[in-house]
């Protein structure tokens, strides 16, 4: 990609500190965004990157330092000054009213006392929907929305206004492959017209692909930077070299790891298949609100030790499949058996006790209560059963040193086991879901997204423990958008359509083509 | 049994209904918008007590209905603006302030009557009632419900206009999102704080217009504790109607029914014990709740505090 390098910088920060307690999130960060260029911030969880944007967003004031546009100190004191700067942003975390349709939502902060006239919003709408090349019901209600299209409302919504420049925190973290090549589409189009772009991302080939300018952040600091006559000098492995390095340090780019950072080679894997499956879905169905996709007649069977794969465009059907797998849900026709028994009417704790466990994608809210401390989460599916209660009593000394046990085990990062989990990074409160529901009592673990919104160490991290997982004979099922994630740990990749379960095919070369042509609807298997 | 059939009974039971429902009406209509931009205002009893004191010392020095009714609601946005200022400026726990606000104003007012007017209740003239050509001329049902107080009419249009303006106007946008997800709203750039106060204190101006109706056009007189749970029938109200205003405007009537039903059945001399007549309003609020309970939806962000940047 050639950049096009404005001579001065249309935002800049310059040595802005930001503390919170017990971290330093920014430590003298200076960085320079220029117009007409797409700027990517790299770093792991806890670098800095969030707290950054959060700082041009309004939504907080840097202890030290300053905040320069055009060339101008200013003070961004709340989102709307933010907005009012021309500075857009799509935050990791929904910003969406859930209770109202896509064009409200749109439509916020348009004024105070008005009436509501939809109709030109409806055609900057039309306009955004093209150029994302999206296609949403504009008045769809946004809770019943699927987690991608949410997204995808939410970026429309910082372009709504016409930005000078345009942050996306994360923004393919949800997207089909597809869905971010149109991204990428967008993101050259508005390049084009000269919007400055700020990428956070901890993808490296998307780093490589999407942007002009790199700069690296560790610990708070920014640690490197690519500047575009250098980068688009580059070859992909080249440039993956050297982000690695600035990244991890030289040993790293030295000792392999970056293959393994990067790595999506196929699994190969032996999963003997001649005894009785652990699972086993006959005729699955579900009834669904309006807006939502049920499932229709999903069979399939799972052996132990086996990864099981589910690809799919989101919103078609996998949200109810984790659900009804769970225990969340019931079935309107089909029958479940788990080691050829019927569970189909179990519920939660029934299935629990089985050994079903549910790892989610909303992990704050569905998977962990944010205000409970880690140890309670890390207990929470047992509270009021022993051993940590009896006759009433809560063990906490018994809980805590669970807890304790369980953040040297698995290295959650946490200032102590008390900290309400909702303060930890997204990384780590995955790792509290994945320490409290995989375990020696597991039979059958259903993942949903587990990787969504992590970075690249804990990404990895997280496809490890899944392939450990099944090597201890765990049957398991990971739900995901992410094909390359699949290829990488199932053994099987089943795809989703429309609430049907429209093939499953086992792993293997050319198993990108084949997936796509179920995903699309164009092969039934 | 024929008595409760005859003309003066149902009259005065339509009649009694609808002045016993509009107080109701004001108090839940306000509630809604406060609950809808996620405060729960348990206050809201307080400011209609104050509503209903400081209506009926304006309208009874003044001698107008209407200077009570401005007062009235002043002093009701008064009681809201010290909630807002605890609970929103100060991110103070609503509930704590709401009972506070509730039991401080019940008595406040009642200290304030009794220095005025010592042990004298003083009675206001009759409130002036416009009929509405033609309709009050319907036998039974005409004078019963088109023979009010023009606020009992301003007060159900006031229905219709919210219910509009929650649907179709930034305002009802805006307090929709502030109880849903106040992050989003924020993020678009509107002052969240700011939306929740216009909203309490729009709740503060209905409660205490609805406490000097119950003062100055219901009961002609002031006595302390008169509004005596009404604010908080008009909290259930609001969590029942799910954001719809037409159902508090029915809620209020069947509690109207009940409430009026009180003295309409002394009014026919029927032979029930007076004790089981008036238990006969609170009967018919935990059946509502045992019934409707489980259908209340309420917005997520309701009673919590918002701070900015706190996940």
């Amino acid at each position: 990609m050639n950049a096009i390098t404005a001579p001065s910088p249309v935002v800049a920060v310059r040595n802005v500190t930001k503390r919170f307690p017990g971290v330093l999130a920014n430590d003298r960060v200076s960085l320079a965004f220029h117009a007409g260029e797409v700027h990517v911030l790299l770093g792991e969880n806890g670098a800095g990157k969030s707290t950054l944007i959060g700082i041009l967003a309004g939504m907080q004031q840097p202890d030290e330092g300053e905040i320069l546009i055009d060339g101008q100190a200013v003070r961004i004191g709340s989102p709307r000054q933010s907005l009012e700067f021309g500075i857009g942003t799509v935050f990791q975390h929904v910003l969406l009213v859930p209770s109202l349709s896509v064009i409200e939502n749109l439509m916020l902060g348009g004024g105070w006392w008005g009436r509501l006239v939809k109709a030109p919003a409806l055609a900057r709408f039309r306009e955004l929907s093209t150029l994302l090349g999206v296609a949403i019901d504009p008045d769809a209600i946004v809770g019943r929305l699927s987690l991608g299209e949410q997204q995808q409302v939410e970026i429309m919504r910082a372009l709504w206004r016409g930005e000078k420049v345009l942050i996306l925190d994360e923004p393919t973290s949800m997207l089909t492959p597809q869905g971010v090549r149109d991204l990428g589409e967008v993101i050259k189009r508005l390049r084009a017209k000269g919007v400055a772009v700020i990428l956070i991302t901890h993808k490296l080939l998307e780093a490589y692909e999407f942007g002009d300018r790199i700069s690296v952040l560790r610990l708070g600091r920014v640690v490197g930077d690519i500047p575009p006559e250098r980068l688009s000098a580059m070859g992909e492995a080249e440039a993956t070299d050297a982000i690695i390095e600035l990244m991890f340090g030289k040993e790293a780019a030295r000792s392999g790891e970056a293959e393994t950072l990067v790595d999506t080679a196929h699994r190969q894997r032996q999963v003997a298949r001649d005894r009785a499956p652990r699972l086993t879905l006959r005729g699955v169905s579900t009834e669904a609100a309006r807006g939502e996709c049920p499932l229709r007649e999903v069979s399939f069977e799972l052996w132990p030790g086996e990864v099981l794969g589910i690809a799919g465009v989101d919103g078609n059907g996998q949200k109810h499949l984790a659900e009804v797998l769970a225990g969340q849900r019931g079935v309107s026709a089909g029958r479940i058996e788990l080691n050829g028994g019927d569970i189909t009417g179990a519920g939660v704790p029934a299935r629990r006790q089985a050994g079903i466990r549910y790892v989610t994608d909303e992990r704050l809210g569905e998977g962990t209560v944010g205000i409970f401390s880690v140890a309670t989460n890390l207990v929470l599916k047992e509270i009021g059963r022993p051993p940590y209660w009896s006759r009433g009593w809560s063990d906490w000394d018994g809980i805590h040193g669970h807890a304790r046990d369980q953040i040297g085990r698995n290295d959650i990062r946490t200032p102590s086991e008390r900290t309400p989990v909702a303060k930890l990074s997204g990384g780590n409160i995955q790792k509290v879901l994945l320490a409290r529901e995989i375990n020696s009592e597991a039979q059958v673990v259903v993942f949903n997204k587990p990787t969504y919104g992590l970075d690249l160490q804990n990404t990895r991290l997280a496809h490890e423990r899944i392939i450990a997982s099944a090597d201890h004979g765990i049957a398991i099922v990971v739900i995901s958008t992410d094909l390359d994630e699949l290829i990488k740990v199932s053994d099987r990749i089943g795809v989703m359509f429309q609430g049907r379960l429209a093939g499953i095919v086992e792993n293997g070369p050319d198993i990108e083509r084949r997936v796509g042509l179920l995903m699309t609807g164009v092969e039934a298997a | 049994m024929n008595a409760l059939l005859a003309q003066p009974f149902l009259t005065a039971l339509v009649f009694g209904a609808i002045t016993a429902g509009i107080p109701l009406l004001l108090a839940g209509l306000g509630e809604q918008i406060s609950e809808k931009a996620g405060v729960l205002n348990i206050g809201i009893e307080g400011m209609m007590l104050f509503g209903a004191y400081a209506g009926f010392v304006a309208a009874y020095y003044s001698g107008s209905f209407l200077v009570g009714f401005v007062v009235g609601g002043l002093g009701g946005a008064l009681v809201a603006a010290l909630v807002m200022l605890l609970c929103i400026r100060f991110g103070l726990n609503q509930i704590v302030i709401g009972i506070a606000v509730t039991l401080g104003f019940e008595g406040l007012t009642a200290i304030l009557h009794h220095f005025q007017f010592s042990r004298t209740y003083p009675r206001l003239a009759a409130a002036p009632v416009v009929d509405i050509p033609g309709l009050a001329a319907i036998p039974v049902i005409g004078p019963g419900l088109f023979s009010h107080n023009a606020m009992v009419y301003l007060a159900v249009a006031l229905v219709a206009v919210l219910a509009w303006a929650f649907r179709h106007t930034y305002f009802g946008l805006n307090l929709e999102a502030a109880g849903n997800k106040p992050a989003a709203l924020d993020a678009a750039g509107i002052d969240v704080m700011k939306t929740r106060t216009i909203a309490v204190l729009c709740t503060g101006l209905l409660a205490g217009v609805g406490g000097a109706y119950m003062a100055n056009v219901g009961a002609g007189i002031f006595v302390p504790f008169m509004t005596g749970g009404a604010g908080f029938i008009g909290i259930v109200l609001a969590m029942l109607a799910r954001g719809r205003p037409l159902w508090v405007l029915l809620g209020a009537l069947l509690f109207g029914v009940s409430l009026s039903m009180t003295t309409a059945l002394q009014v026919a001399g029927v032979n029930i014990p007076t004790d089981v007549v008036q238990m006969l309003p609170f009967t018919m609020v935990m059946l509502v709740l045992v019934i409707f309970a489980r259908h209340s939806v309420l917005p997520p962000a309701l009673g919590l505090p918002y701070v900015r940047g706190d996940r």
